[in-house]
């Protein structure tokens, strides 16, 4: 019965511990990819309360009457770009051309910020016309997932300042390599939601 | 929308918020306060009494330096049980208060706790137990035992796993202070609206922040707890040759990343209706209530596997341990975990069976609950097989084991009659379900935790816990647990709803009175765990075991007791599973020289600091003092910030302190605790 199959009768000689110390293994990279997914879980249940309450219209503005498509196009391109630049900064930094990085990230940084802008202005013209988050179920559950992924954004434009400082006066060490990988991933991944964002919330929004 | 504010000069309610001396509800002259008044004076006795020993001792310094600020995992697992503990304390306080006004409430007489009251105390006995005790234990033993299971010399991120225990402890302590300033939720453990919606007043705002501020620390242990596992196992573990424990601790983590966040999006929605107006669960402008059920129960069934699956691991650790074989149906124990982890995501629906889905809907759900009894079934038959002719010793740890076997089966039992649509229509909402998840959450979990501390205690801290009172422990728990909750199954087959703080029929009182005292036989198990540990504390030397005190099978047992802060002087190669005893057969000797020096994490404020502005945050959002949480989170985030700039977050322990400190281990060989 014993399913551990120890061979007594050859009993080889074996190893029982590494004789030289190794350096630990990093496993920053994969931990925030981790916690994206579980970021991901955040975002999955504001969408899911999109999808339910999304006409709920309560006499309210519908979304047809309160989105406005040109300015999202103009928006969505800024993320996205923003998202593009970002990966040329990553090329720069493994080319190990410090400058150029910090000059793509900080055009990055500069295309979410006016995301940002253009976000925060879209908020306050709805919320002067009487489409405010406390008006319906359809705008509160709006404004709760644009608003969650807008401060993400603004989150990651701090991020990206405090690394920008950090990569001027440290240099591109082991550890500011890796946590611009990590920013990048966040870059990545909101540009992502947005996408999720933008087609279901606002274009499908107006279609139903 | 935010609650009026009182009455007063702009400055203090600038400077208060809504906190006024009319929220300190020790100060009333009725019975409540009068019951929390005595509650404080005792609090504040004892705090006052730790507080001046550790300065009469000077012992601020050693706290701080070897405790707050440590990253080391198997302290801050040791703190997690010790929160768990006197958490412990305070939910079952609450649990004999509800039993005694149940006893006594019928017809005229009205019992000493008002219906106010008597809410307050069911909401904070649930969610105290569930999240500041059940998961502190859980947390704690999977943060104490696993890293040295996979031979590793900590966890993958040391400073974030500091940080989660203070997310977790502020988190307990606003719930505490809930107790004397303000009130607490009257919602029940899980909020639902439209009660929480409409509740004024501080309650379900102090049970939000504390939920949010716990659930952060939780979701950092989860992923911390993936990394972990799946980077820095010893070489030669692959995944199939990993303990049980460690399995299950995977999966349990990876259930905590796909479902804590969920919990923190439902409350946050909560909290918006309740802040800014928002009409996400109102019953009005839209909300939909049946929106909010649905999502916190996403989270809160696969929470049940979250609490269970690492006891499962728990008892599939002492079990062979204890029959001196290995597991019976290794590979069907990881694939019935696994399977386990996936359905309970599957489930939740059966929550609320009543809420008018179909029958088509219901059916499926029903179906998914009836299914998870199976892989739960597989891993009790193991347990069962892996006993059969083995040479079992009835030490406390198998005891427990024996005594949740039992317990947790015959929970699992009313748990599937549950899960039969038509029946739960009728036992829906009734003493029966309570009994019901009491017999899986005590006989399982709690059974499980104990089993867990009178096994790996001796490893934490040299020494082993008293039989004798253990087992009085065990009894106590045991038996009181049944006298208790028999009734409630009784009742609840009659049809006696939950939560109810006064009941008209005098026939129903009897059930009530066989409940209450066994609520005192667990009491009496509760103090016997406490005596246990004094004791064995008092006979340390003559308790005293090496290394190996169970004949254990798992790597955990290669090292001293209580093993040193790098865990192993060299880090083991695995060829087998039950790798332990694998190098036990094979004549492994203790390296004695050449030793290389260990590179390992420093200490660090950060997560204290982090963990203390956090709850002067959330207390701020309670009461709207709104200068306090705003200047709280603009301190986190700059002390985060300030963490970044420190590069030199590790050290190095030189060879020759290596040397010693496994010159001075205890080492002591184990005969006598292997046969015992």
């Amino acid at each position: 019965m014993n399913t551990t199959a120890v061979d007594t009768a050859h009993p080889a000689p074996r190893e029982f511990f590494v004789r030289v110390e190794e350096p630990p293994r990093n496993g920053t990279l994969l931990g925030f990819w981790i916690y994206l997914m579980s970021d991901c879980f955040i975002f999955a249940s504001l969408f899911a309360c999109n999808a339910v309450l999304g006409t709920e219209y309560a006499g309210g503005p519908t979304a047809a009457e309160v989105f406005d498509l040109p300015g999202l196009a103009v928006n969505t391109a800024l993320l996205l770009v923003s998202s593009v630049v970002f990966g040329f900064a990553m090329l720069e930094m493994a080319r190990r051309r410090k400058g150029a990085m910090l000059g793509w990230l900080a055009v990055a940084g500069l295309l979410a910020a006016a995301f940002v802008g253009l976000e925060i202005r879209e908020f306050l013209i709805m919320t002067a016309e009487g489409a405010g988050p406390g008006r319906s179920a359809f705008l509160s559950s709006f404004f709760t997932l644009v608003a969650t992924h807008g401060l993400h954004v603004t989150l990651g434009i701090l991020w990206l300042i405090v690394l920008m400082v950090q990569s001027i006066r440290f240099g591109l060490n082991e550890a500011n390599v890796r946590r611009l990988r990590c920013l990048s991933m966040f870059w990545h991944f909101l540009d992502l939601v947005w996408v999720g964002v933008f087609s279901y919330v606002y274009l499908i929004g107006v279609l139903r | 929308m935010l609650e009026a504010m009182p009455h007063r000069a702009a400055i203090w309610n600038f400077l208060f918020g809504r906190l006024t001396i009319d929220s300190l509800p020790f100060l009333d002259n009725n019975a409540e306060g009068r019951i929390l008044l005595v509650t404080l004076v005792v609090v504040v006795v004892i705090g006052v009494a730790i507080l001046a020993a550790v300065t009469k001792y000077r012992k601020w310094g050693y706290l701080w330096r070897d405790w707050f600020t440590t990253v080391d995992h198997k302290k801050l697992g040791i703190m997690y049980m010790i929160l768990g503990t006197v958490m412990l304390l305070r939910g079952f306080s609450d649990a004999i208060m509800m039993r005694a006004q149940q006893a006594v409430a019928f017809g005229p007489e009205m019992g000493y706790l008002p219906p106010q009251h008597y809410d307050q105390i069911f909401t904070a006995h649930g969610s105290i137990m569930i999240f500041f005790v059940a998961m502190a234990y859980i947390v704690g033993l999977m943060n104490y035992v696993m890293p040295l299971q996979i031979g590793s010399r900590d966890v993958a991120f040391p400073f974030l796993n500091n940080m989660s225990f203070w997310f977790t402890f502020w988190g307990a302590i606003l719930f505490m202070v809930s107790l004397f300033v303000g009130d607490f939720s009257t919602a029940g453990w899980l909020g639902y609206p439209p009660v929480s919606e409409l509740q004024q007043g501080p309650g379900v705002d102090y049970y939000i922040w504390g939920l949010q501020l716990s659930g952060v620390g939780t979701l950092l242990s989860g992923v911390n707890f993936v990394v972990t596992i799946v980077k820095m196992r010893a070489p030669g573990m692959t995944m199939m040759k990993m303990p049980v424990f460690t399995w299950t601790s995977l999966c349990t983590s990876g259930l905590i990343i796909a479902t804590f966040p969920v919990l923190t999006a439902t409350l946050l929605l909560l909290s918006l209706d309740r802040y800014l107006g928002m009409h996400f669960f109102t019953s009005d402008f839209g909300g939909n209530v049946m929106m909010y059920i649905n999502l916190i129960w996403v989270w809160g069934h696969p929470e049940v596997y979250i609490l269970v699956l690492p006891i499962f691991g728990v008892y599939s650790e002492i079990v062979p341990t204890f029959s001196g074989k290995p597991l019976f149906g290794y590979s069907s124990m990881v694939y019935a975990t696994c399977a386990i982890m996936i359905l309970s995501y599957l489930v939740w629906l059966h929550h609320f069976f009543t809420m008018g889905s179909g029958a088509d809907v219901n059916s499926f759900f029903s179906l998914t609950t009836m299914m998870i009894s199976i892989p739960t079934g597989v891993k009790i038959f193991n347990w069962l097989f892996t006993m059969y002719r083995g040479r079992v010793r009835y030490t406390v740890p198998m005891l427990w084991t024996l005594g949740a076997l039992f317990t947790f089966t015959i929970g699992g039992m009313t748990g599937v009659m549950l899960s039969v649509t038509p029946a739960d229509f009728l036992l829906h909402n009734s003493l029966f379900l309570i009994a019901h998840f009491h017999n899986v959450i005590i006989g399982g979990v709690v059974f499980g935790v104990f089993a867990a501390v009178n096994y790996w205690f001796p490893k934490a801290f040299g020494f082993k816990l008293d039989e004798f009172w253990g087992k009085a422990t065990f009894w106590f728990w045991l038996v009181g647990f049944w006298v208790a909750f028999t009734p409630l199954y009784i009742l609840g087959l009659m049809g006696v709803t939950r939560r109810l703080s006064h009941f008209e029929d005098p026939s129903l009182q009897p059930y009530f009175i066989v409940a209450a005292f066994g609520s005192f036989l667990i009491a009496l198990g509760i103090l016997s765990f406490i005596i246990q540990i004094y004791v064995s504390i008092l006979r340390r030397r003559q308790y005293a075991v090496g290394g190996d005190p169970w004949d254990g099978r798992t790597l955990e047992w290669s090292t001293t007791s209580p093993p040193p802060e790098y865990n192993f002087a060299f880090i083991p190669i695995v060829h087998e599973r039950d790798a332990w005893t694998d190098m036990k057969a094979h004549g492994y000797e203790r390296p004695q020289a050449g030793f290389n020096a260990i590179h390992m994490p420093k200490n660090t404020a950060t997560g204290v600091v982090i963990g203390a502005l956090s709850f002067a945050c959330c207390f701020g959002l309670v009461w709207y003092i709104w200068w306090l949480a705003a200047l709280s989170l603009v301190g986190i985030i700059a002390v985060a910030i300030a963490h970044t700039f420190n590069y030199h977050q590790d050290h190095h322990i030189p060879a020759d302190e290596v040397h010693r400190s496994e010159q001075a281990g205890n080492w002591q060989t184990d005969a006598e605790g292997a046969s015992a």
